[in-house]
């Protein structure tokens, strides 16, 4: 069982490269995949942040917003 | 339905199209041709910082200063039944989008943020072929939630292909503008969707207009049209004369048909910002999806520069946009004033 998944691609962090994965997470998309079990996961994108929610580890949310 | 031809403004032999431009669009107001529009789009990279300052100066002459800024959100994201091949929220191409439905106190406090930016404008998106009694009960009682909430902000739905009585029932509701985007040039739509036809979208924006909603119809572009599309598409839209157009650029989306599509080059986005200003020199131009890869910050500001007047801040439907502040601060260090919800009514 790999450590940690992609949080945009969904493969084993430890496999392939990611790098587009990280630029995108970085500036437009919000994580798609659990990086535990790399379930899809339900996002609810707002105009400020994100919420993200695993079947299996729960929610997660973007940092509040500054400004 | 009829789409009546674009009135040709020829280019006089020897004639610069810019020059043109300026007695036509600039002092007449007059938007360009199909062909006039095809050779904006084909001028060299050297002529790119004149042609943007042309747009600006129409832009400013018959829209003025003011930038509309705008919030959306999405309601009902995912599976949808329709098969755009540009969109992740497609039930039909495997995507790592799944469904998502948004709550009153979700949309209510979606609205506070985007009140918060300064913006006039919020949008309820829902990822539909058209709304169903569920989707209209929702969007009601949203609206009932946001004016209860006290959030001093218009509101504009985007909820797909419409019938009379539902056109009925928004304006009923409040809803002072329809989304609804024709997305691609007419000639290419086949291309990009299958499930429905360019005309099926003109006839919802049809109702819209005569419901006396303001329309708000644009596209995307990046999605495999070519430049004489990408004109004819400009004419069309200025046929439409809809108050409001949204540009957007492609973001390939995984497990989309268009995933492995590049993005539009910087350069081209700035020129077909422009080629549209100077094709509908009265209407609200935005910024929407696809600039933060595109055009990045220095590419955003030169839009607003180059004919864009109206913008949407923060996040999008399943993307994530600049922090709202940023794009605030844009608009501080250009001068250009954020407009009034008072002008708005």
């Amino acid at each position: 069982m790999p450590d940690r998944y992609c949080a945009w691609c969904g493969h084993p962090e430890s496999e392939g490269e990611h790098a587009t994965c990280r630029r995108r997470l970085a500036s437009i998309d919000p994580p798609r995949y659990c990086p535990e079990c790399a379930r899809r996961m339900v996002v609810q994108v707002t105009p400020s942040g994100w919420t993200a929610r695993c079947s299996r580890h729960g929610e997660s949310a973007s940092a509040p917003s500054v400004g | 339905m009829t789409v009546a031809a674009h009135k040709a403004e020829d280019i006089a032999p020897g004639q610069d199209v810019l020059d043109a431009a300026r007695e036509q669009v600039l002092e007449r107001g007059v938007g360009l041709s199909e062909q006039q529009v095809l050779a904006v789009l084909r001028l060299g990279d050297d002529r790119i910082q004149e042609l943007l300052a042309l747009a600006h100066d129409v832009r400013m002459r018959w829209c003025g200063p003011e930038v509309e800024v705008e919030g959306i959100v999405s309601v009902k994201t995912g599976g949808c039944p329709e098969d755009c091949h540009f969109c992740s929220q497609s039930g039909r191409f495997p995507t790592p989008v799944r469904a998502a439905w948004l709550d009153i106190p979700g949309l209510v406090e979606a609205a506070r943020q985007t009140a918060e930016t300064g913006a006039t404008e919020f949008c309820i998106v829902a990822a539909v072929r058209g709304p169903d009694k569920r989707l209209m009960s929702q969007v009601r009682e949203g609206i009932r939630a946001i004016e209860d909430a006290g959030i001093d902000i218009q509101i504009a739905c985007s909820l797909g292909m419409l019938t009379q009585d539902q056109v009925n029932e928004l304006v009923e509701m409040g809803v002072h503008r329809y989304n609804h985007n024709l997305e691609t040039a007419r000639s290419h739509f086949p291309e990009v969707v299958t499930t429905h036809s360019w005309e099926e979208r003109w006839e919802t924006l049809r109702m819209v207009r005569e419901a006396g909603m303001e329309v708000c119809c644009g596209g995307i572009v990046g999605m495999g049209e070519t430049e004489e599309q990408r004109a004819e598409f400009a004419v069309q839209l200025a046929e439409l004369g809809p108050h409001e157009v949204p540009m957007n650029f492609l973001i390939p989306q995984p497990g989309t048909p268009y995933e492995d599509y590049e993005v539009v080059d910087g350069k081209d986005a700035l020129r077909i910002v422009a080629a549209f200003r100077l094709a509908m020199p009265r209407t609200m131009l935005r910024f929407a999806g696809g600039r933060e890869l595109t055009l990045g910050d220095l590419g955003a500001e030169q839009g607003m520069l180059g004919g864009i007047n109206a913008i949407i801040v923060g996040n999008y439907l399943t993307n994530l946009g600049r922090p709202a502040s940023r794009d605030l601060e844009m608009l501080d260090e250009l001068s250009m004033p954020i407009k009034a919800l008072n002008d708005t009514l």
